[in-house]
């Protein structure tokens, strides 16, 4: 049975079990005559049979799906002949590609030989067998745990009590999905980037100042190890991210400055949103005015003073960045700057001070930390930005300080080792979790100093 | 032009807005009773009105300043008198929809007047808020400031004679004269308004307005800042603004009482006191209501 | 005495004020500067995008009269669509060329000659007897597709006084183009291929519909799981946890989570979804699994900040008249707060809809040409379109890639309004 359909009969499931638990509810009391003997409204004794019946058929369900495309390949692969067993795990992964696509009916690669077509029908049989054993177990728990609950039914039972315990379950379930997210995201790196450490030395990889991770394929090639000294990238991700916040946090947070204190309302309410499409603008947008429009002109520009401009120039990438950063620094700006109490700057204006002295000598200082804090944020965004550096910074690593030279960032080299056809245990694909482990230590440690030393700042003028 | 023209206009009609509003009609044409002027006047305003947006907040007030003295605003909350010495350094120019006509005059000269600069006007009349609001910066900076941004002083050694001199007269040397380098904000509260106090003298002002100095301290901090302004008075001109009847009897030489943005009566202290002439002074005073 | 000393104070400050003024408008000029710059940054990239993408939304056609040779298509007369398919229908666009230009006659030349027009003419013709085989024998008058250069040249991209060797159309085809332009058989038509064709590696023929699909089915997975399960963790958080560290740490955790880089979720998607899980690459299920958890966040912190703003007041109204909690809120509370709700939601769209970097690396980049019919099919989103466009050396897809930046940035820019405007029309002040 297709899977969706197995959804919508769950659903269906439901909505009978809804009906009939409220049918019973009526029942027990003699009526709908009776209602007041009931402890909760009908609804809820609907409400608590249909939960049952549908909940856990669903969650079987959704665990079910999840899983039976590993288990079912790895039933597959234990089926299969001694000899294609036994290959190495590459091609025993290009081999199960086949032979899925075979299934499917979509092209494949290679030549169809018969056990690959023997493969091909046992993984189908297996599909259909588990769609129905899926079907045939997810119907009976919703039937056996609705007419549980139906059963279970009478004026006494605090239906409402129950559904609201069983609610706000659920509540709990969502509200723990950003935890797991956190943990998903933690394991994941962690998982591959210890397999990476297991090939490649951790002071290797964090301290070595050379870095090309191409893996040789036959052994006499050059670079036949490959490099995986990090510091090149590092240093390109602060260089691109220096010139980003550079441009960003002047223009940023003068122009939060103009609007709030100087500019009359109508500039005021003109300009702050279109300030704010900035922000609204997709990165890749970004990207392709950084790589089509600035990084030439930058080039040419180089060119007529006597300058050699590389093409992918980290000037360009982080200029483009900056312009991306702007709306960021100057909204937060915006919020820390009006948080400083009205009543400092009453007592600059009236000991006579001009507004540039009030902001300058008075709320920029008091909004110091807040201001810090937007900084540090702008600054994990700008590390963190994927977009505009893969398509405006190049893929040579370079250990240079020079903003014409091109340089490659930590986000680039995940694009470039991740994209495309991989081997899942070679050193270059490990390599990409192990700068992605990094990017988010070093992100979310900017991100939590960032955060706290705003909060703290807000609760000092709340 | 166009604005201006309204706010005759608004100004003219004062009373009729303010009904629209709602509130409790007062006579139309409201005569304050008592002596608005007085010989030596620092500070005139003649005819004050004050919008905030719709909201028609001062009427038609009338009053002198006058020098070396005190003078005490009394009245019901939301009467006006807080938007009226907000008026007289023109800090209601901070608030976007507040809008002010007629005239004040600060020695002759119009305050109002489009070509006269609020910063040295600020350095002449300076003021002390409701709640202390010290920089969140050392206690010698927070004194420091004024003279600073003034110029007033030419060497360190000058500007730390103005910050002892500052804090001498606000009673507050003896308490801070060992901590001059930590932060404002750790005072006590009533300390922290002598600080404030001493912030505003230090830059030597003509004028002082108080908005409530003391109510957000207690007792005994209360009077220290009332001995405090009595013995300011010998220098500055001081307005003050306070809810309690018991301190402008006892800091002040003159007092007007506000209602409902009208000047009812002002006079002698002792005077409003004893023998208001007023049927609204009188129900304030004796607490009926307010 | 203090008399004096007052009249030296105002000496000072007035002596001062020039200094003063002069920083004032300094200060003031940069900070105008800023606002400037910002305000130029903001019409350049439009500007610019808009100057490059305009023309996509037009195509160069030729107009030639075709005979449906049935010679050609169907020789033995059987009219099945299987057979005339595989005819070379080729034959059926180049005939008329070679009657308008019959002194080419070099083989070279010839190759030449047919390349002005797109390999996908032929394609057009198939499909136009597909639809109505009755063609098979007629003459007809058909705007065929031009090649992408041929379409460069007649929209101005190239420029004609270059050295031959630096353009990439020679002398001798634009004489053809200026032939064939006088007699009025140069036509531009709007792009219709553009906004339903899949991608392909022919400039002329590759369109946004795949593209357009794809992120329609992304954007519907991640609606379906990140409105509901946002707006439950927000109403737990908001309305029945109790304040503790646990709570504390969820709370701290979205915040943080809202400022990961967009490329850790796509790891985070490869290394669970694809890996463990195994589910397919390229899938917009997964795409959307992944931008789910990257907009949950936005969509929390929006949806709480609706929940706190209903007064307190609303709830011990209903508490007072014997509601449980439970009915409380969601009788009350959620109703209340369900536009601002919904706006978080659209501004978290609008975020997925922009978002390239995780897509990458759940492999939603490869070329694709056949548009999705599901949440399953391999599929690119609109921006992953964008960004393999961008890579692409000929001049024919700048423009294609610009124009479907003006795409998507239309659709952002509907959505964004559509929020502000849900926002202003529902907005309740308390």
């Amino acid at each position: 049975m297709q899977f969706s359909v197995l959804i919508l009969v769950l659903l269906g499931v439901m909505a009978v079990a809804f009906h009939v638990g409220r049918r019973r509810s009526f029942a027990t009391v003699g009526g709908p005559t009776g209602v007041r003997k009931l402890h909760s409204l009908p609804a809820y004794y609907g409400f608590y049979t249909a939960l049952w019946a549908g909940l856990p058929a669903l969650l079987i369900a959704g665990v079910w799906v999840f899983f039976d495309g590993t288990v079912i390949t790895a039933m597959v692969v234990e089926a299969m002949p001694a000899e294609m067993r036994d290959l190495p795990p590459a091609q025993l992964g290009l081999l199960v590609n086949d032979i899925t696509n075979l299934a499917n009916g979509n092209i494949v690669s290679g030549e169809v030989t018969p056990a690959m077509q023997s493969a091909a029908d046992h993984l189908n049989e297996l599909r259909a067998l588990g769609g129905t054993a899926l079907a045939v177990v997810a119907l009976s728990i919703a039937l056996g745990a609705g007419s549980l609950a139906w059963r279970a039914i009478g004026p006494k039972m605090r239906a409402r009590n129950r559904v609201e315990w069983i609610v706000s379950g659920l509540l709990i379930a969502c509200s723990l999905i950003a935890i797991l997210t956190t943990i998903g995201i933690v394991l994941s790196v962690l998982f591959e980037s210890f397999r990476f450490f297991q090939k490649i030395p951790f002071t290797d990889f964090l301290f070595g100042l050379e870095w090309s991770p191409q893996v040789a394929l036959r052994e006499d090639q050059v670079g036949a190890s490959g490099a995986f000294g990090a510091v090149p990238l590092f240093a390109g991700t602060l260089l691109i991210s220096f010139i980003a916040l550079l441009v960003a946090v002047p223009i940023g947070l003068m122009s939060a400055i103009y609007l709030a204190d100087y500019a009359g309302p109508r500039l005021r309410s003109y300009a702050k949103p279109v300030l704010e499409v900035l922000a609204g603008v997709p990165t890749v947008v970004y990207g392709f005015f950084a790589a089509l429009t600035l990084a030439p002109a930058i080039r040419q520009a180089g060119e007529f003073m006597g300058l050699s401009v590389s093409s992918e120039s980290a000037l360009a990438a982080g200029l483009v960045m900056g312009i991306m950063i702007i709306p960021f620094v100057s909204s937060l700006s915006d919020d820390v700057i009006n948080a400083v109490p009205q009543s400092l700057r009453d007592a600059a204006y009236a000991l006579g001070a001009t507004r540039s002295e009030t902001i300058r000598q008075v709320v920029l200082p008091a909004a110091l930390p807040g201001i810090m804090g937007g900084i540090l944020l702008a600054a994990s965004r700008a590390i963190g930005e994927t977009m505009i550096v893969v398509m405006a910074a190049g893929l040579s690593a370079n250990l240079t300080a020079n903003p014409l030279d091109s340089v490659t960032t930590v986000t680039v080299q995940i694009v470039t080792l991740l994209v495309g056809d991989q081997e899942f245990d070679s050193a270059k694909t490990l390599a990409a979790f192990a700068l992605g482990l990094v990017l988010f230590v070093v992100t979310l440690g900017l991100n939590i100093v960032a955060l706290h030393i705003v909060r703290k700042y807000r609760e000092q003028y709340e | 032009m166009n604005t201006a023209e309204n706010v005759a206009t608004e100004a003219v009609n004062g009373t009729k807005v303010r009904s629209e509003q709602g509130s409790k009609p007062l006579d139309s044409d409201f005569e304050t009773v008592g002596e608005v002027r007085v010989p030596n006047a620092r500070m005139t305003a003649t005819d004050v009105n004050v919008y905030y947006g719709d909201k028609h907040a001062i009427i038609d007030v009338n009053l002198d300043i006058g020098k070396n003295q005190v003078i005490a605003m009394i009245g019901p909350s939301g009467c006006g008198k807080s938007t009226f010495l907000r008026c007289l350094n023109r800090m209601n120019d901070t608030i976007d929809i507040c809008r002010v006509t007629g005239e004040i005059k600060l020695d002759d000269q119009d305050i109002y007047d489009r070509k006269l600069d609020v910063v040295p006007l600020r350095a002449q009349v300076g003021m002390v808020f409701q709640k202390p609001n010290p920089f969140p910066k050392s206690i010698y900076d927070n004194i420091a400031y004024g003279p600073r941004i003034h110029g007033l002083v030419a060497s360190r050694a000058e500007l730390d004679e103005i910050v002892e001199n500052s804090l001498a007269k606000a009673g507050l040397w003896d308490e801070v004269k060992d901590r001059l380098d930590q932060p404002g904000t750790g005072l006590s509260g009533g300390q922290q308004q002598r600080l404030c106090i001493a912030r505003t003298i230090a830059v030597e002002p003509e004028v002082i307005l108080m908005d409530e100095p003391c109510s957000a301290l207690d007792p005994i901090a209360t009077a220290k800042i009332e001995e405090l302004i009595d013995e300011l008075r010998e220098n500055y001109t001081i307005a003050i603004v306070t809810h309690s009847m018991q301190q402008a009897a006892r800091v002040s030489q003159r007092t007007a009482y506000f209602h409902l943005g009208n000047l009812v009566e002002v006079g002698e202290t002792t005077q409003i006191f004893t023998n208001p002439r007023h049927k609204l002074t009188e129900d304030y005073i004796t607490g009926r209501f307010g | 005495m203090a008399e004096q000393q007052n009249t030296r104070t105002i000496d000072k400050v007035n002596a001062s004020l020039k200094r003063r003024y002069a920083t004032e408008r300094r200060f003031k000029t940069l900070g105008l500067g800023a606002v400037v710059l910002g305000l130029l940054f903001v019409s350049m990239l439009f500007v610019d995008i808009l100057s490059k993408g305009y023309s996509a939304f037009v195509q160069t056609h030729i107009q030639l009269e075709v005979y449906f040779d049935p010679e050609i298509l169907d020789p033995e007369g059987t009219r099945d669509m299987e057979a005339i398919a595989r005819a070379d229908f080729r034959q059926l666009v180049r005939e008329p060329l070679r009657q308008i230009f019959p002194e080419v006659t070099s083989r070279r030349d010839k190759r030449a000659l047919y390349k002005i027009l797109s390999t996908g003419a032929p394609f057009q013709l198939i499909e136009m007897v597909r639809a109505n085989p009755d063609l098979i024998g007629t003459r007809m008058t058909i705007d065929l597709i031009a090649d992408d250069d041929i379409d460069m040249l007649v929209k101005g991209h190239i420029d004609r006084n270059a050295p031959a060797d630096q353009r990439r159309v020679n002398d001798t085809v634009i004489g053809w183009i200026d032939r064939l332009d006088e007699q009025g058989l140069v036509a531009t038509k709007f792009n219709t291929g553009f906004f339903i064709n899949g991608d392909s590696r022919e400039p002329e023929l590759a369109g946004i519909g795949g593209a357009v699909a794809g992120s329609f089915y992304t954007l519907l997975v991640t609606l379906a799981l990140s409105f509901p399960i946002g707006v439950a963790a927000a109403i737990y958080l908001e309305e029945f946890a109790p304040k503790n560290r646990w709570t504390d740490l969820i709370e701290v955790n979205i915040n943080n989570l809202a400022a990961v880089p967009s490329i850790v979720f796509g790891l985070l998607g490869l290394a669970m979804f694809i890996n463990l899980f195994g589910l397919p690459r390229s899938a917009p299920l997964v795409g959307g699994l992944v931008l789910t958890l990257m907009t949950l966040p936005t969509i929390i912190i929006a949806s709480r900040a609706a929940l706190k703003s209903v007064p307190p007041s609303i709830r011990e109204a209903a508490l007072g008249v014997g509601a449980s909690r439970m009915q409380t809120v969601f009788h009350h509370v959620v109703p209340l707060a369900m536009p601002g709700m919904l706006t978080g939601t659209i501004i978290g769209m609008a975020q997925a809809l922009g978002e390239t970097a995780p897509l990458l690396m759940i492999g939603m980049v490869a070329f694709i040409v056949d548009i999705p019919g599901g949440p399953m099919d391999p599929s690119s989103v609109l921006p992953v379109q964008v960004y393999l466009w961008a890579d692409s050396p000929e001049r024919a897809f700048v423009e294609r890639t610009s124009a479907a930046i003006i795409v998507l940035l239309s659709f952002l820019i509907a959505m964004n309004t559509f929020a502000v405007i849900m926002r202003r029309r529902f907005e309740r002040r308390w």
